[in-house]
């Protein structure tokens, strides 16, 4: 009895104590008004599109997502802003497993929606699934990645870049930039559309040396000591090029450290890349456009089905690759800013 | 069993009894822990040295003690539990979820980031305590609570981060109150010799000091062994087995919060999908340095060395510059010739 009296005792202190500590916490919240943080009043940043007056469609998006990356994140804002202007119900889905994704598309064609918009990653274990959508009669759109392959499965449209020729643009630049020594940073060792990019830099540049880098971008920390490692290692190394904005924003870092003076190009873009280019840590971005890509998808499906149109006529529709550099980077900024490019 | 020619019978007095025999001090070193750890380590520090000639340098070795020093802060709580006999699985993830929370919560209610900060800290500890809590009330291993935790948390980062801030990266917090002198205490470097060695370095060394101080020299480290060693019996001796066992579980979660407020603080804004799989690297740290799956043996500098073994590895990679089309195979090599040298090491001692 005692020893529960006691027990008892020592509980009732220990949640006063929580409840001592929690009541300050919240003291200090009303407390602490700081300078920074969200801004104060939000205005809405939907950009006040109109609405189709067309009958509810259902369109499933079908995507090898990496959860919580931004590239991926602006698709989505694409994609949900042409899904509320066309009156279509948007049902959105993603696997970075081929499997799994072709799995999705089989959930799809069972769940008789009215038009797929999909990425083809992995092409050859996506074919199946998609000739089966076909054959059931459901228009299907590809977009982001599949550029060599979506033809001959009897997609009906194309919307993105050619990862390859993007690449070989990047390398051209370089190359006439007179850059010495390049060294490509990628982030997701074995993803088709990565290395396609830093196969067509290795195309497009001969003006020096080149190499690959490999890095896990799972864990920030790591991406920048590897980095740093590499330009210790190799002083001769006048150019890093990243295939993702993040990684780049990483790659400055590693450059102070390494008191290294390459220069920094990268692939796609987000809000903390803008500052960055403007003041010249970043030299310039290859745009793929990831926001009309996730758009066109979209719209496309639905002039498909209210009118008939196809876009690019059967060919592919090409979002990118345009660059971003200090030329043209205010006229970004501000849509990078809400989060849309 | 004393022998006869250890007794003196003219004087009466024994002069050795094998149970309490002095053993040899180097026979006492070679069985220790971390020392097959450590013997790996060296070997692939001189190997490195050989085949990389930037891997010389006080400048790689700074590179080097950086990348160590993220997963080794980590390895250390990991560590701590595992020689309690216990198995976290969510720890990845747990360090971007504070950092997450920690730039959230300070960059919506405005606030000073270091209370950003405290509030991440309540909410890791809660996440260690939740841990600990149900693996002692279900009796389920920790191997599966651990594992939906790491889901659930995983689930947690990015949907609440795109449901907070409409996007699946924290925005910058880099222009709020607070940011310099948490920047400062998380994620700055300094000068040693010229060469800037990053603050993390630092921190790791201390937490590693502190964890071995607590588990040789007080009564918490005595009954994390026991907890270890058997529960059952530590129980029956006495020790609070379900507060060690849940205090274990906040330690990681202490760990993990001040990792993930390294990471804010060094990259100032924080993408959701980050930290899924760095469990594995901070667990085999502490195996590569000595600690047993099964739990009741290891020791805090043995996870050091294992991250230092990681980091040098990882980067030791890049400093020779090979292909890095093999990079994986390389680290799983490397990684898999420590532990086994680690291991016949540790056999081998034993024997003698």
């Amino acid at each position: 009895m005692h020893s529960t009296e006691r027990r008892r005792a020592t509980r009732t202190r220990r949640l006063v104590g929580i409840a001592a500590v929690m009541s300050s916490a919240v003291l200090m919240v009303a407390a602490c008004s700081s300078t920074g943080g969200a801004p104060e009043d939000n205005g809405s940043g939907d950009g006040g599109a109109g609405n189709a007056g067309t009958p509810t469609k259902t369109v499933a998006m079908i995507t090898h997502e990496v959860p919580g990356d931004s590239f991926w994140d602006l698709i989505r804002k694409g994609a949900e802003m042409a899904a509320k202007k066309d009156n279509i119900k948007l049902q959105y889905s993603s696997d970075p497993e081929a499997p799994n994704q072709a799995n999705l598309v089989q959930t799809a064609i069972d769940s008789k929606v009215d038009g797929i918009a999909l990425t083809l990653a992995k092409p050859d274990a996506m074919a199946p699934a998609v000739k089966k959508a076909i054959d059931a009669g459901i228009p299907v759109v590809a977009f982001n990645s599949g550029y060599d392959n979506w033809k001959q499965m009897g997609v009906q449209q194309y919307f993105g870049q050619d990862e390859t020729l993007a690449g070989k643009t990047a390398g051209e630049r370089l190359t006439k930039d007179g850059r010495k020594k390049v060294l490509c940073v990628i982030q997701e060792q074995g993803q088709i559309a990565l290395e396609s990019r830093c196969a067509g830099v290795k195309q497009g540049f001969t003006g020096g040396g080149f190499e690959i880098l490999n890095v896990n971008s799972k864990d920030m920390p790591s991406v920048e000591a590897t980095m740093t490692a590499k330009l210790q290692q190799d002083p001769s190394i006048d150019t890093v090029v990243t295939l993702g904005a993040p990684i780049a924003q990483t790659a400055v870092q590693s450059k102070g450290n390494a008191g290294s003076n390459a220069e920094i190009v990268t692939f796609d873009t987000n809000a903390a890349l803008v500052p960055l280019i403007q003041n010249g840590d970043v030299k310039w971005a290859i745009d793929q456009q990831p926001y009309l890509q996730g758009y066109l998808a979209i719209d496309s499906l639905w002039l498909y089905m209210t009118n008939g149109n196809t876009i690019g006529g059967g060919q592919a529709v090409l979002t990118g690759p345009a660059f971003i550099d200090e030329s043209n980077i205010d006229a970004v900024a501000e849509y990078a800013k809400s989060g849309t490019r | 069993m004393s022998t006869q020619t250890d007794l003196d019978l003219s004087t009466h007095k024994v002069v050795t009894d094998e149970r309490v025999k002095r053993q040899k001090p180097l026979q006492r070193l070679l069985v220790r822990p971390e020392i097959g750890a450590l013997v790996g380590a060296i070997a692939i520090f001189i190997f490195f040295c050989i085949v990389a000639a930037p891997f010389r340098t006080p400048e790689a070795l700074a590179t080097i003690l950086y990348a160590s020093s993220t997963i080794g802060i980590m390895a250390c709580g990991v560590a701590v539990l595992m020689i309690g006999g216990e198995f976290d699985l969510s720890t990845g993830v747990a360090v971007t979820f504070s950092s997450l929370a920690a730039s959230m919560l300070a960059y919506n209610l405005h606030l000073n980031v270091w209370l950003g900060a405290v509030l991440a800290l309540v909410l890791a500890l809660a996440v260690g305590f939740f841990n600990g809590y149900l693996v002692m009330k279900t009796k389920i291993p920790s191997f599966l609570i651990t594992l939906s935790t790491f889901l659930m948390l995983t689930g947690i980062n990015l949907a609440v981060t795109k449901l907070v801030t409409g996007q699946v990266a924290t925005p910058s917090i880099s222009d709020m109150q607070g940011f310099d002198s948490a920047q400062k205490v998380f994620a700055s470097s300094f000068n040693v010799l010229g060469v800037s060695v990053r603050i993390t370095v630092v921190w790791w060394i201390l937490f590693t000091l502190v964890a071995t101080w607590v588990l040789m020299r007080t009564r918490i480290g005595n009954w994390i062994f026991a907890v270890g060693g058997g529960q059952e019996s530590a129980r029956a001796v006495g020790v609070p087995v379900t507060k060690v066992k849940i205090g274990m579980f906040m330690f990681v979660g202490f760990c993990a919060w001040f990792v993930g407020m390294h990471l804010l603080f060094a990259f100032d804004t924080v993408q959701s999908g980050q930290g899924v799989g760095n469990e594995f690297f901070y667990i085999i740290a502490a195996v590569v340095g000595g600690c047993l799956l099964t739990g009741g043996y290891g020791t805090a500098v043995g996870a050091a060395i294992g991250a230092f073994i990681f980091g040098m590895v990882n980067q030791g990679i890049v400093y020779a510059g090979w292909n890095p089309d093999w990079f994986k195979f390389f680290m799983g090599a490397m990684l898999l010739f420590a532990v086994i040298a680690n291991n016949s090491f540790r056999n081998y001692a034993a024997k003698r």
